[in-house]
């Protein structure tokens, strides 16, 4: 438990965040590994996790029927994939697959609920760091649709 | 400049453009026409609207008959010089497809050289403007240079204001003060006279042809009464203190909308303004594609394909297209030229059909300058 | 400048090389039929004359040192389609270069970012040659590139040689792609924070919609950036080319003679009004 806890602290989602608290969250916390191919999750699954990337390339995708997948963002090292996880009913909306070797640290989402509902500060320190990055994705996603680069 | 006052009679008149006709010019000056004055080719003192003058309000133009028989009674009709100078319609160029090949070829310009009568202080200001924007920048119109060039200007110092006149706002006028050949002073007291000032060598050598006579101190003192007069008599002011600043800070002022909602886009402001320089340029050709032309003709702002730009137009609201017009003219023109793009002359607000009025919506703005500010988009 | 030929008038151009870059973009090489190249500085743009149908910017997107104009076309209207869709041998008509140029001279020393957005690639590429060509003039050099799709990447064999030197940092993106694609898929403005430049000595270079650009300098001013180092390539209705048409006015900016190269500093107000 202890190097993951040292290797969180590293992660950047982590930056400032106190030693009692990264104990907790390393509490919730394991090591994964994905083969180029293999899903984090799918679509539709119970979102138990949510994952810091250590090294590798997640794509986000959409399936339609028809179609092959669309990939709408690729995340990569430092980047936390998974927001689902937050917020009822705790279903993953898309599917999370790893474009190259992949290594990544999941975090229990149930656990970690749990300890925030028991202590509020936790909570924050969490929410704090969570709200900017989905408030950026937001944007981005919004500059997606826009199609700028359309005819 | 000569500092010398001499004085012509009408008889004069009719032989100074007599001369200038013998001289090879073609003299173009004001004519009544269609209920309106117009500039058109004069033969003579009897072309000019003598007794005429002209009622000018917002939306309003109106001719009058007056109780004398002035040549030059009224303010200025609905066409400027540009109408010569940067002619509505002009071929840039001709393109043919023969056998050896493709030829382009510049459009051959035969200008005629033109005597303009009856130019006034505004309308020197207005030739001026048009001279820095055409004539002074990094490509030249030589088109436009040569036709500028050899034209003679017999300018007129205003008798009367017009009811949308505002050249001492602008400070072009009444008083011609440069940029022409000959300027009169028409006085009606004690028969019918022209007081003239020589402006160049070429009007100086004219005028040996015209007899005339040295004006006395009374008829001096008469024409300096008359532009004072005139002066006074202004129908608008503009307040020109800091109107850059006011116009370029404002892009969100509600007065924009509001204007928004009387201003028809119909662009005959820019059509009579005589210092809009805007064109577009149409490339013809034949069926057999053998030939083709180009053509420019005189373009609006408050077009809406004027911005237009991969699928739509930057300025597609009305609003927007008004807010450019005003704040190009008072503003934006001082950044690019130096000056102010406007002379006072009242012409666009003489013929908006709602009677829009430039000075009007300035002063709205002026009085409350921050109306359109603390309005920031919010939203994430 | 060279002695410049009547500006009024386009100057006949004979069309070398074609090369079909997407199924609607279309790049020619273009030699005077008489006469030398006129000298251009990257940055600038051309008038393209399709006979009897008119003419429409493009900008130049090839080397400064080329006996030919390179100009790489979108078909999206009568005049751009029918220059797109021109042969090898055929003739149109020229007039130009015209408009400002990117600072790559001015640029020396420090470090570079270079921001193009679809076809923005395009009047990008010059400064790339030309910043490729004296590498050392430089400090570190990063392209990035966005694009709507991989199908959609402009110049794709030359990203790619880039990509293998090891003195240009490269990231592409696309806004989404399928499984095939093993890039990037987001926005342009993310990519900022991927690489690493001295934000207080770059200047950047952007070019794409204008959409892009503005959420870049964003990024760009949000990482560091002065924006009196971050530059932009404006567009707008472009009749005349030469200043007397008054159609490209963007403020109190002649975008074809103040422009298309515009300091960021010196236009931000008037970028953040809409309908201006």
């Amino acid at each position: 438990m202890e190097g993951l806890e040292q290797i969180l602290a590293q992660h950047p989602f982590f930056a400032g965040f106190s030693a009692e608290y990264s104990q907790i969250v390393a509490g919730c916390a394991r090591n994964h590994r994905y083969d180029a191919g293999e899903y984090l999750f799918r679509e539709g699954r119970p979102a138990n996790e949510f994952f810091l990337i250590r090294h590798g390339q997640v794509a986000l995708e959409i399936v339609a029927p028809g179609r092959s997948p669309i990939v709408f963002s690729t995340l990569g090292e430092g980047d936390i994939v998974g927001a689902s996880w937050l917020v009822p009913p705790y279903r993953w909306m898309y599917d999370a697959r790893a474009v190259v070797l992949t290594r990544a640290i999941g975090i229990d989402a149930a656990c970690l609920r749990g300890k925030c509902e028991a202590d509020h500060h936790l909570g924050y320190e969490m929410m704090k760091r969570f709200l900017p990055i989905l408030v950026q994705r937001l944007h981005a996603t919004r500059l997606q649709i826009l199609d700028v680069f359309g005819r | 400049m000569n500092q010398e006052r001499l004085l012509i009679t009408c008889e004069g008149l009719q032989v100074l453009i007599d001369a200038l006709a013998d001289r090879g010019y073609q003299v173009l000056g004001p004519t009544v026409r269609d209920g309106a004055i117009v500039y058109d080719t004069l033969t003579g003192v009897a072309d000019l609207p003598a007794g005429w003058t002209d009622r000018q309000e917002a939306g309003r133009y109106r001719l009058e008959r007056r109780g004398d028989g002035a040549l030059f009674g009224f303010a200025v009709g609905p066409q400027s010089w540009k109408r010569f100078l940067h002619p509505p319609v002009e071929t840039l160029w001709t393109m043919r497809q023969g056998d050896q090949g493709v030829t382009i070829s510049s459009a051959a310009t035969t200008t005629p050289k033109w005597a303009f009568l009856g130019v006034r202080a505004c309308e020197i200001h207005a030739i001026a403007i048009q001279d820095r924007v055409l004539r002074d920048g990094p490509y030249p119109d030589t088109a436009y240079a040569m036709r500028r060039q050899d034209a003679f200007i017999i300018a007129v110092n205003c008798g009367q204001a017009g009811g949308t006149c505002f050249c001492v706002s602008m400070q072009t006028g009444p008083k011609v003060s440069s940029g022409f050949d000959l300027a009169l002073t028409e006085l009606l007291d004690d028969g019918h006279h022209f007081l003239v000032e020589v402006g160049s060598e070429a009007g100086a050598e004219l005028l040996e042809r015209v007899p005339h006579q040295a004006a006395s101190d009374a008829q001096r003192t008469a024409a300096d009464a008359v532009i004072a007069r005139t002066a006074s008599q202004m129908g608008r002011s503009l307040d020109t203190d800091g109107i850059k600043e006011l116009l370029q800070s404002n892009p969100d002022h509600p007065r924009w909308d509001e204007v928004a909602q009387r201003c028809l886009t119909c662009g005959n402001c820019t059509m009579v303004c005589p210092t809009c320089f805007c064109t577009t340029v149409e490339d013809h050709s034949d069926l057999t594609g053998t030939s083709a032309e180009r053509v420019r003709k005189w373009d609006s702002c408050f077009t809406l394909d004027f911005s237009h730009v991969h699928g739509g137009s930057v300025r597609s609201t009305a609003r927007s297209r008004y807010r450019q017009w005003m704040t190009h003219k008072l503003a934006s023109w001082f950044d690019q030229f130096g000056t102010s793009g406007c002379v006072g002359c009242g012409r666009c607000i003489t013929w908006c059909p709602v009677g829009i009025d430039i000075t009007q919506e300035a002063a709205a703005i002026r009085s409350t300058p921050n109306a359109g500010k603390g309005e920031r988009h919010g939203g994430s | 400048m060279t002695v410049q030929p009547d500006p009024f008038v386009p100057q006949l151009y004979r069309v070398g090389r074609v090369r079909r870059e997407l199924t609607d973009t279309t790049t020619l090489e273009l030699a005077p039929v008489t006469g030398p190249r006129p000298t251009f500085s990257p940055g600038q743009f051309n008038m393209l004359y399709a006979f009897g149908v008119g003419e429409v910017a493009i900008s130049i997107s090839g080397a400064p040192d080329a006996t030919c104009f390179v100009h790489t076309v979108r078909d999206v209207g009568a005049v751009s389609g029918a220059i797109a869709k021109l042969k090898a041998g055929a003739t149109l008509g020229l007039r130009g270069p015209f408009g400002t140029r990117w600072p790559v001279e001015s640029a020396q020393g420090a470090d570079l970012v270079l921001v193009a957005g679809g076809l923005g690639l395009a009047p990008l590429r010059p400064a790339i040659y030309h910043v490729l060509a004296n590498r050392r003039r430089y400090g570190r050099v990063v392209i990035l590139f966005g694009s709507r799709n991989p199908k959609d990447l402009l110049y794709r064999r030359e990203l790619q040689q880039w990509r293998e030197r090891l003195d240009v940092d490269i990231e592409v993106t696309v806004d989404h792609a399928d499984a095939d694609w093993h890039g990037n898929v987001g926005v342009v403005p993310a990519l900022i924070r991927r690489v690493t430049f001295d934000p207080h000595d770059t200047v950047a270079l952007i070019c794409g919609p204008e959409v892009m650009m503005r959420f870049t300098v964003n990024a760009l001013r949000d990482a560091g950036v002065s924006p009196a180092r971050i530059y932009l390539s404006m567009e707008r209705n472009m009749k005349c080319a030469i200043g007397l048409c008054g159609h490209c006015q963007f403020g109190a900016a002649f975008i074809c003679k103040d422009g298309p190269v515009m300091r960021f500093d010196k236009i931000a107000e008037i970028f953040a009004m809409r309908e201006v």
